[in-house]
């Protein structure tokens, strides 16, 4: 009972909980059929990461300053790559009129 | 003798109830987010995910990330997915798929291994706290950190921001011509 009431100042939990996270993703990944939908699974992977650095940063390092400023740059990372990601997909929108993986199997120069 | 709720014994449980709920916005978000077909209901649980996660960072002793995670993720990735789902006329289903049970079930045959072996992993590793915590970690040695020693790393992640915002125009106006 004990562990339960401070489950939020144990360093496994958050851990358990970003692994679940990157896992839910990876199957997500898989699993979705169109772009956007591989798209934000991705970002929920990039979030299971985040949440181990930002533990790992409040409980083992000695300046916790790190894992946060490293987070922060992840965001940044992050969204810059998910508006090149849908400007990309925009495009291939325009060119094939659809979004699904498996419609876009042609390669031209 | 009768049980009394006084403060010093509600607040953890107030907390530990908080956090559980937090715990369940951030899984319950991302299991809408891979099990849905339909992309907007995709995009929502991305939303409840980040709201959750966000939760758990002021858990975290970090604040200032909290709302970071709130104004990036909810306030701008998640409005700009929702936007390219808009002009992509993605957010319907995707019909006709007769292997969907078997790309399902192949999904989750490698996906549940993943978690089970890293939480294992997790279950197995015996960490050494550190023997001295230079600082709290607070909103102002964030700061500081921030604009001294991560100076640089910090103008770059602008100039990739910038860059990418212009290439976001570039790639997107670039089939327009056909």
């Amino acid at each position: 009972m004990v562990s339960l009431i401070h489950c939020s100042d144990q360093l496994s939990v958050y851990l358990v909980i970003g692994a679940l996270l990157f896992a839910i993703g990876f199957f997500g990944f898989l699993r979705h059929r169109t772009l956007i939908g591989m798209l934000i699974s991705g970002e929920v992977i990039l979030s299971g990461a985040v949440l181990n650095f930002m533990a790992f940063s409040r409980f083992l390092a000695p300046d916790p300053v790190t894992g946060q400023v490293f987070s922060l740059f992840i965001m940044g990372i992050a969204a810059a790559e998910a508006t090149i990601i849908l400007s990309i997909l925009v495009a291939v929108y325009r060119h094939y009129r659809s979004v699904a993986a498996r419609d876009l199997k042609d390669l031209e120069g | 003798m009768t049980m009394y709720l006084t403060p010093e014994k509600l607040y953890p449980l107030v907390s530990a109830l908080l956090f559980a709920v937090l715990v369940g916005m951030t899984l319950g978000g991302a299991i809408v987010v891979v099990c849905t077909s339909r992309l907007v209901r995709s995009v929502s649980g991305l939303a409840l995910s980040s709201t959750g996660l966000a939760g758990l960072y002021y858990y975290l002793h970090s604040p200032f990330l909290a709302l970071m995670q709130i104004l990036i993720y909810v306030g701008a990735v998640c409005v700009t997915i929702m936007f390219a789902l808009m002009l992509t006329d993605a957010h319907g289903e995707v019909s006709g798929q007769p292997r969907e049970t078997i790309k399902t079930v192949a999904a989750l045959l490698a996906g549940l291994p993943l978690a089970v072996g890293l939480i294992l992993l997790i279950a197995k590793a015996r960490w050494m706290p550190p023997a001295v915590q230079v600082n709290a970690g607070t909103v102002p040695d964030l700061g500081q950190a921030l604009l001294t020693r991560f100076g640089l790393v910090f103008e770059l992640i602008s100039v990739v921001l910038l860059l990418s915002i212009l290439g976001a125009l570039v790639v997107a106006r670039s089939g327009r011509r056909n």
